[in-house]
């Protein structure tokens, strides 16, 4: 069922006005990252200028800054700084990304960490260890812990959809994420997000996984009335696919999720194949992709 | 061939795009008639979006490989190519033959092709030593300039001859490690479908060599307006597509447009085709300047 309404919502042809409007509110929904051993100072900068500029030559319709930029711990105060007086937020992963394989007192301080450096959300990881060990109990208190450390930064939980291995896994760990979030009554929308995967393990963000992850936040939106945010992270590289994202959200959840605050994407080729495709928009002809900056 | 109790399977050419044989995604075809106006083979009718899929393939795939190998391995793939035609050159002569040529030229064009590919497959090792040199500078330096690859070269091939202007064309591109677009016009679909069976098996990386079959007016303005073609090099088009071609290509200098026009006998002689003037259309001159010791 889930497969092919997933592939039914891919058949979707989206072209002109629909596919320039749709491309920049991907460009807008970006959470833009990178996650890398060999991460420096300088690509971080590069990054965050992206980020803010994410197109190298003005268009007749502006192109958006991007959601957020997204980095490792150590990296946040360089983010921090590139983009502290934009709009754009800092993001960054913690709890022992990306395997979540530390001691929960470390996975939390690392977190506390991040914030104090800085960042406005963190994308954190659940044990998925103990989830596939049968200790759900645990992993709900550990989503809680993670929260309250976390403070005011909006928390994005990492489910890493692709070492659950079936759709009923994943919307199993879905569940436990609404049940920490159940008892919370100050929770606003968009304070936390149910977030595929880590970009280190595959298969991603595949439709089928996305499509789980919306269905939970629908189930929660009904019960409670509280939004939570959706990121597919992981394997999205392409304008098509990033579109087809978008068909998916407004077909599951409708509209009023179409915003940042609520729905954002983790990738960081995909930028360059967006732009590209605008710049084939505006100029009728293909960028070469030593025209657009890769990251 | 066909007996009573017997039907003839009619051949389905593909596109060949990234080492692959897909169908055209317009879902397009096109017949190609023997000489006695029977169907004798539906080829894919290549559209703007082919175009595109190939030339991301050449750039991304076949590009980088293809460049990246040694003047000497590049030597000795084009020359096991050349091998390759001369062991299917029955499949080839019979496919020319069927399809208009005596049997004398069918053969003369497949042993000229041959030919060539070895010829061709000479220059891989030895370009940078003609088309190089040594520049006369004041001061304690050597330098050189240098051939190199361009990148993603789109070619048009010619409509004649068929076989002999397909693989001199594409041969010739790929001497420096360029990645070849090659739109292939309708009546030499056959000899590129021929091809792309022999590129599928063969030591070139997949992407090296893409073939798009079908209308030149269609796919010309794409192959030349697509930010990653690096040159255009063109055979047997007319006025006005070369003028086409050049208005599409208009908006980069580096992209040029050479529209080589070749007549009948000067196609067989590598002194005009295979020439070091032909393989300088297609690469970059690069300069160094390095530091000498006084």
């Amino acid at each position: 069922m889930l497969a092919r309404r997933a592939a039914e919502l891919a058949k979707r042809s989206i072209k002109t006005t629909a596919k320039a409007q749709g491309l920049r509110m991907a460009v807008s929904m970006l959470d833009l990252t990178t996650l890398e051993g060999a991460d420096t100072p300088g690509r971080v900068k590069a990054l965050c200028a992206k980020a803010l500029y994410p197109c190298p030559e003005p268009l007749a319709q502006p192109v958006p800054m991007v959601a957020a930029a997204c980095v490792y711990p150590r990296l946040v105060p360089v983010a921090w700084a590139a983009l502290r007086d934009s709009p754009v937020k800092v993001a960054s992963v913690a709890t022992a990304f990306p395997s979540g394989q530390s001691g929960l007192d470390l996975r939390l301080r690392e977190t506390e960490a991040a914030v104090a450096a800085g960042a406005d959300e963190i994308d954190m990881v659940i044990s998925r260890g103990l989830f596939l060990s049968g200790r759900h109990t645990d992993v709900v208190e550990e989503i809680r812990m993670v929260r309250a450390a976390a403070g005011a930064a909006h928390v994005k939980v990492i489910l890493e959809t692709g070492e659950l291995e079936t759709a009923d896994n994943i919307r199993r760990a879905c569940d436990l994420v609404l049940e920490a979030v159940a008892d919370d009554d100050e929770i606003n929308h968009g304070d936390v997000f149910l977030k595929t995967s880590t970009g280190k393990v595959s298969p991603a963000a595949t439709p089928v996984s996305v499509l789980v992850l919306l269905e939970a936040a629908r189930a929660h939106a009904r019960a409670t009335g509280v939004r939570l945010g959706i990121k597919p992270a992981g394997g999205i590289r392409t304008a098509k696919q990033a579109l087809h994202m978008l068909v998916m959200v407004q077909e599951t959840l409708g509209p009023q999720w179409l915003t940042p605050t609520l729905f954002r994407i983790g990738a960081s080729s995909l930028l360059d194949d967006l732009i590209r495709q605008l710049l084939k928009m505006e100029h009728g002809r293909y960028t070469g992709m030593d025209e657009v900056a890769l990251t | 061939m066909s007996g009573a109790d017997r039907i003839d399977v009619v051949k389905t050419g593909k596109l060949y795009i990234g080492g692959a044989s897909p169908r055209s995604e317009s879902g397009r075809t096109f017949t190609i008639e023997d000489a006695k106006g029977r169907v004798y083979a539906r080829m894919a009718q290549a559209s703007r979006k082919d175009t595109r899929d190939a030339i991301e393939a050449a750039r991304a795939k076949g590009l980088p490989k293809w460049s990246g190998s040694t003047a000497y391995l590049r030597g000795q793939v084009l020359y096991r190519f050349a091998e390759m035609i001369e062991s299917r050159s029955e499949d080839l002569a019979g496919d020319l033959q069927r399809t208009g040529s005596t049997a004398a030229a069918a053969r003369k064009e497949v042993a000229a092709s041959v030919d060539r590919m070895v010829s061709l497959a000479g220059w891989c090792d030895k370009l940078d030593q003609l088309l190089g040199c040594r520049n006369p500078v004041t001061g304690p330096y050597h330098n050189h300039t240098v051939p190199q690859a361009r990148g993603v070269i789109g070619v048009v091939t010619p409509a004649q001859p068929r076989l002999l202007g397909l693989i001199s064309m594409v041969g010739l591109t790929l001497v420096p490690g360029n990645a070849v677009v090659a739109i292939v016009p309708r009546e030499a679909a056959l000899q590129a479908i021929t091809l792309g069976e022999m590129l599928a098996v063969s030591d070139m990386p997949a992407g090296a060599v893409n073939l798009l079959t079908g209308d030149v007016d269609e796919l010309l303005e794409h192959l030349g307006a697509h930010g990653d073609v690096r040159a255009v090099l063109g055979a047997g088009l007319s006025k006005g597509q070369r003028a086409d071609l050049r208005r599409a290509a208009a908006d980069s200098v580096l992209r040029p447009v050479h529209c080589v026009k070749f007549a009948g006998d000067d196609w067989v002689k590598d002194a005009v085709v295979s020439s070091p003037w032909m393989l300088d259309l297609v690469v970059d001159h690069k300069t160094i300047w390095h530091p000498a010791s006084t």
